[in-house]
């Protein structure tokens, strides 16, 4: 009778329910894992050749390495400042033009043709146009990725203004604010959000534009320009190092950006 | 022959002369017409409101109730007429407007007390003003919430009670409220109708209420205002005088009890039309 010491029945439910968080953390983690793993499956079984596709962990070594004080940690900054000037242009320049386009609308209808169809060409399709105004130069880079970037903040911005939610451009106005006071207090709070959107797919679009553009209009530094190169001389660790490392910057901005988003618009979603 | 046939036929419209409603109006209503996609709404629509009063629009589906409260506050442009409160226009008024949904109405971006005080920034009121605006409002209402929130924490009935202090947060002269409760639980209903009533009894604010509940149309007011169907006119106007405060037991006196099974034949009549 003492073998089996008795067990309260809300003890069991309330393990389960303390050992279920611990599970949840590491949820995230499972499909990396299993892409590593089967990466490098593929290749220790020679279902890839190895000059095309290094084990993983070798990647992963030359990423760390690179990053660590390596030749790929001066390409890496110099993208992410061509990728932040580019932002900064569009961001500065997008967002009080939105903001302004989308309370005058008869303004915005104007021009709606035009932003809609340079935000569907594709910006990369410009990169010729914009080689002979502005030359193989630093500038041209930064000038096409913050056009490509421009265009998306106005949209998102002009539509938040919009798309205001009318009943409290009418609470306002029934208080007797002025035009200029509904624009100020209620237009352009309410913009903010789908501006957040807007600067995010800004950011993702220049960083785009930005590594294309060090690819193919003659750079000599960048990860665009890194990863080319590498790949001319078949180095593919360092290849894939470079891949990795642009793939962690798009993602470290879109995190970047969610966690402003939302601590200046504290009130989204509620 | 100097007579042209078939000219066209010129009819002297005289211009009507404006007709002052009863002692003790607050809002004329002349003249107003309102057309929704080419339909008449409202044509030629007459109407006095009196000053400190009550007055509580009820009447059918789609009678356009709250497009009344809404094109005396301005909210919705009238096709024509005239609307004047005291004989000034709008423009010269001071209004509050409670709006059904508060979720909407109140602004997130701000926190619950700077929401409140938002009507008295826009007059340009000193801090020691609206100060002590803001503490005469917490003390009548009563408020045992943190206004240092934003909206979106407080539960429902504290943000429909917050958007009622906003609303008359400058001593507005009218009060419009558009269905303030239907958004609302029953146990906060009660609570927001009775600090309502306090209020009112405190400073005698014209207060327009469209309501969809016929119990709480008659219990809160002085005068019910039923609709007929579009194009809408005034079927009655019924008063109802029971002192004040109003409480549970007034559901159960004959007055209330009379009025509103007046009201609802009337409702009902209409419907019917």
């Amino acid at each position: 009778m003492t073998g089996t010491p008795w067990a309260p029945p809300a003890a069991v439910p309330a393990a389960g329910a303390g050992r279920r968080p611990s599970w949840d953390k590491v949820l995230p983690f499972i499909g990396p894992v299993m892409l590593f793993i089967i990466w490098d499956l593929a290749v220790r079984f020679g279902f890839i050749k190895a000059i095309l596709l290094p084990p993983p962990l070798d990647a992963l070594g030359a990423l760390v390495n690179g990053l660590a004080g390596g030749p790929l940690l001066k390409d890496f900054a110099v993208t992410v400042w061509r990728t932040v000037q580019a932002f900064m242009i569009a961001a500065a320049v997008g967002m009080p033009l939105g903001v302004l386009l989308g309370s005058n609308e008869k303004a915005y209808r104007s021009v709606e043709f035009l932003i809609d169809f340079f935000r569907s060409t594709p910006s990369s399709a410009l990169i010729p146009l914009f080689l002979m105004i502005f030359g193989v130069s630093d500038i041209n880079k930064v000038a096409i990725a913050a056009f490509g970037a421009l265009l998306i903040v106005i949209f998102n911005s002009a539509y938040g203004v919009i798309n205001a939610r009318k009943q409290r451009v009418m609470a306002a106005k029934v208080m007797g604010a002025s035009r200029w006071q509904v624009f100020k207090d209620v237009l352009i709070w309410e913009s903010l959000q789908p501006s957040f959107v807007g600067l995010r797919s800004a950011v993702s679009m220049a960083l785009v534009i930005v590594i294309v553009a060090e690819m193919f209009i003659g750079a000599d530094s960048g990860l665009g320009n890194r990863i080319i190169n590498s790949q001319q001389v078949m180095n593919v660790k360092d290849m894939y190092a470079s891949i990795l490392a642009a793939g962690a910057l798009g993602y470290a901005l879109n995190i970047f950006f969610l966690v402003v988003e939302r601590r200046i618009v504290h009130w989204s979603g509620r | 022959m100097t007579e042209v046939l078939n000219a066209p036929v010129f009819a002297d419209v005289p211009v009507r002369e404006f007709q002052p409603g009863p002692a003790g109006t607050h809002i004329t209503i002349r003249g107003l017409t309102k057309y929704f996609a080419g339909w008449p709404l409202y044509e030629d629509f007459n109407l006095d409101i009196p000053k400190h009063k009550i007055v509580s629009v009820f009447g059918p589906n789609g009678c356009g109730k709250s497009t009344l409260i809404n094109m005396i506050a301005g909210l919705v442009p009238v096709d024509a007429g005239e609307i004047l409160f005291d004989g000034k226009s709008l423009k010269d008024t001071k209004i509050g407007y409670v709006f059904q949904n508060y979720r909407e109405a109140m602004f997130p971006w701000m926190r619950t007390i700077d929401n409140i005080a938002y009507p008295l920034k826009l007059e340009r009121k000193s801090k020691a003003e609206v100060d002590r605006r803001m503490a005469e409002l917490v003390a009548s209402f009563d408020v045992k919430f943190d206004l240092n929130r934003y909206p979106y924490e407080l539960s429902g009935g504290q943000q429909q009670t917050a958007s009622i202090m906003r609303a008359l947060a400058n001593n507005p002269e009218v009060l419009f409220l558009d269905e303030p409760f239907s958004a609302l639980d029953f146990e906060m209903t009660l609570f927001i109708r009775e600090k309502l009533q306090e209020v009112f009894m405190q400073t005698g604010t014209t207060m327009l209420l469209v309501s969809h509940d016929l119990e709480e149309a008659v219990y809160l007011a002085d005068q019910v205002l039923l609709l007929t169907k579009r194009p809408t006119r005034v079927a009655e106007i019924l008063p109802y005088n029971d002192a004040r405060p109003r409480t549970v037991e007034t559901l159960s006196e004959p007055g209330f009890i009379s009025t509103k099974k007046l009201s609802l034949e009337i409702f009902q009549r209409e419907v019917r039309r």
